[in-house]
């Protein structure tokens, strides 16, 4: 009976959607789940411990006088913020880039766009402090952003030339290097006092965050995040290839302008604020893709940005904790944590097929 | 404009403005299944690219439905135009029904979520290529056969007046070929879509084309129907064939002929002396065949691996000069092989020539 078979394979198809849906939710949750649990941990825990029933009280706006209240408002707070926002922008970007470039390594770091960051904020923090007498984050801000986007621009021009995306990453890499060595050049030839916030800016770190901090990059990434949603659906499109998604009806080129442009956007604010963070747009949207066992990037896109918050902040956690009252950067947590994670996952990719 | 569906006027196409093809005009029909044969790097694949505008045309004008290619915008074309392509996809994390959805994407909104009506697009899509029990499989995980039908499914997904397809049935075994080609063959019958692909395969090209375009070097050497495009000689040129030969009659290949001078003459009628031809022609013994009528099977093998064929007019009996030629080549051949022949009223002579050899032998 044709039509029985037929049945069977509908309701199978049925109950299959199911699952996906209810492992969907599932992640959502588990997510949501982390991200509460690790903001009262980073909140509680630190040189001064705060018990979870005080942080209630003072969220909820009271007991202003006491210490511990503007330890929570003025210090751990924007922080924790601050590590969500940009963690979740990372990640984000790095899922964008990989599907630019089709390419599951593809991150900042790989086209150069944090090395641009990182040479640009050199120079502005050598050249003119001998103009001013200190240089304002906000400069750094704006110079970070520069050196990104000049990397970007250079990336955009050579991809004119280059059709084929594999060179382009290649070219993406030699833009870094090439920053890097004149970041080393002009470090080399600095005075030690010139260069000493550089060092602690140039390893990544999510301390000493404030309100405006926090002000801006919500704004910036906010913005960005939500653009990147409303590309869900071309970016759905771009994962079967550029020719099916040109035939499906995208705007090729317009449409790689707008995808390069938000994720070294996000990149950009991440660096800015942070300085450059390793594995986290790496790894990140692998997990949340194995997790959610989809790639669709509707769901996809929420999930990671959960995702990267809930990774660095948990990192900070530890940055901020394990050694304490040591406080180790914020890369080499996100590195032993992530580098790993891809390693196992690219193992078990291979054997799958 | 016409009552063609697809035409393209002096179009030249070629890569990075430096123009490869000139000056094809070709005009399709709707409903008409075109296939573009030629060597390796013939261009081809060059001319797909540029009608599916991946490729920048050079010079001349693409109309489809008498809307000129260039003024259509990518989200008009979609509608119009699917297609499947070479290049391996490897999408990360989905399931074959997740690939034919995704033709669904011009129909879709702003999120691309699916309706109930996109839903069934797809199931009829699956159900047309007999893929809906590949469903819930993960797309990386399916034969090339499998996936080819698949990406079928897709363009079929995306309701398309017409489907480019490069060399679809590359990697596919005969089954496979088969099987994919008939749902085209439908699929352009009953629906009336357009299909333009490439093929290496001629002899299939020729029995499920409607229309014949030989792609050469520079130019398109030949266009038309498969009757008027397969001669032997044109197949020969196009492909530069110099070793082994093509029967345009039942587009069969063979390997060439044993030269030299013959060693065996082979007698038989209806078929019986092919096993044999083709064994002489694997040990490389140069025969002489015969005497065949013209419109014996055996005749269309001999034709092309025998050195020499005595043939005969169909339903007439045997001429002298035939007859002659036969005993000359008795004569010659140090062997004979009668490989079993059906006498008649016409092919009396035949029993004669038979008895000849056992009075030799």
């Amino acid at each position: 009976m044709p039509n029985q078979t037929e049945q069977a394979q509908r309701s199978a198809f049925l109950s299959e959607n199911l699952r996906r849906r209810a492992r969907y939710q599932l992640v959502f949750l588990l997510l949501a789940a982390a991200l509460v649990v690790i903001t009262v941990l980073n909140i509680n825990a630190g040189s001064v411990a705060i018990p979870v029933g005080e942080i209630l009280r003072i969220l909820l706006g009271q007991a202003k006088d006491s210490a511990q209240y503007s330890i929570i408002w003025k210090i751990r707070l924007p922080r924790i913020l601050m590590a969500a926002l940009l963690g979740g922008g990372l990640s984000l970007s790095g899922f964008l880039l990989q599907t630019f470039f089709g390419n599951p390594i593809a991150g900042p770091f790989v086209l150069g766009i944090s090395s641009g960051a990182k040479m640009v904020v050199a120079l502005t923090m050598i050249y003119a402090l001998h103009f001013f007498s200190r240089v304002s984050s906000w400069a750094l801000i704006v110079a970070a952003f520069a050196g990104s986007l000049m990397s970007v621009g250079f990336i955009l021009l050579l991809s004119r030339k280059l059709k084929h995306m594999a060179i382009l990453l290649v070219a993406g890499i030699m833009i870094g290097y090439i920053c890097s060595a004149v970041t080393d050049f002009v470090v080399t030839f600095a005075e030690d006092a010139d260069i000493v916030n550089l060092r602690g800016w140039s390893l990544g770190s999510f301390s000493g965050m404030g309100w405006d901090n926090v002000a801006v990059a919500a704004v910036v990434v906010g913005i960005t995040a939500a653009v990147t949603f409303t590309m869900a659906k071309p970016i759905g499109a771009y994962q079967l290839g550029e020719a099916y998604a040109q035939s499906m009806g995208v705007n090729i080129k317009a449409f790689r302008v707008a995808l390069i442009v938000v994720s070294s956007l996000l990149s950009a604010t991440v660096t800015a604020f942070a300085g450059p963070i390793s594995f986290v747009g790496i790894a990140v949207p692998h997990l949340v893709k194995r997790a959610l066992n989809t790639s669709k990037p509707l769901i996809v896109i929420p999930a990671v940005f959960l995702g990267g918050a809930v990774f660095c902040m948990g990192c900070d956690l530890i940055a901020r904790t394990a050694f304490a009252p040591t406080e180790l950067n914020i890369s080499t947590v996100t590195s032993v944590f992530g580098a790993p994670v891809v390693i196992a996952m690219m193992l078990k990719r291979q054997s799958g097929r | 404009m016409s009552d063609f569906y697809f035409s393209t006027k002096q179009l030249t196409v070629g890569y990075d403005g430096t123009p490869l093809i000139r000056d094809i005009t070709i005009d399709i029909a709707r409903g008409e299944i075109v296939t573009l044969i030629g060597p390796n790097g013939s261009g081809k694949s060059t001319i797909l690219k540029s009608i599916t505008r991946q490729l920048k045309m050079i010079g001349g004008q693409v109309f489809i439905a008498s809307e000129e290619l260039r003024s259509l915008t990518y989200k008009d074309l979609s509608t119009r135009m699917a297609v499947v392509l070479t290049e391996r996809m490897k999408p990360e994390l989905m399931t074959c029904r997740d690939i034919v959805a995704t033709g669904r994407y011009p129909y879709t909104g702003r999120l691309g979520l699916l309706s109930a009506r996109d839903e069934a697009k797809v199931e009829e899509a699956m159900a047309a290529v007999h893929a809906l029990d590949l469903r819930d499989r993960d797309f990386n995980a399916i034969s090339d056969g499998q996936r080819q039908r698949v990406l079928l499914a897709r363009a079929i997904c995306q309701e398309p007046e017409i489907i480019i397809l490069d060399e679809p049935t590359s990697f596919l075994d005969i089954r496979h070929k088969l099987q994919l080609l008939s749902i085209l063959r439908g699929m352009a019958k009953q629906k009336g879509i357009t299909v333009i692909m490439s093929l290496h395969e001629i002899d299939l090209a020729q029995k499920v084309s409607d229309k014949i375009i030989c792609v050469q070097g520079d130019h398109v050497a030949r266009a038309g129907t498969p009757e008027t495009v397969f001669e032997e000689e044109a197949i020969r040129d196009l492909y530069q064939i110099d070793q082994g030969s093509f029967d345009p009659v039942f587009g069969s290949i063979e390997l060439p002929r044993p030269e030299g001078e013959p060693q065996v003459f082979v007698l038989s009628a209806c078929g019986t002396g092919i096993p044999v031809f083709r064994s002489l022609q694997k040990q490389g013994i140069p025969f002489v065949a015969g005497i065949l009528y013209t419109n014996d099977i055996d005749y269309r093998l001999a034709r092309v691996l025998a050195m020499e064929v005595v043939e005969a007019k169909p339903f007439m009996p045997i001429t002298d000069a035939a007859f002659n030629r036969a005993l000359y080549w008795l004569d010659r051949c140090p062997r004979v092989i009668n490989a079993g022949v059906e006498l008649g009223e016409c092919n009396r002579r035949m029993g004669e020539l038979i008895e000849r050899t056992r009075r030799y032998k």
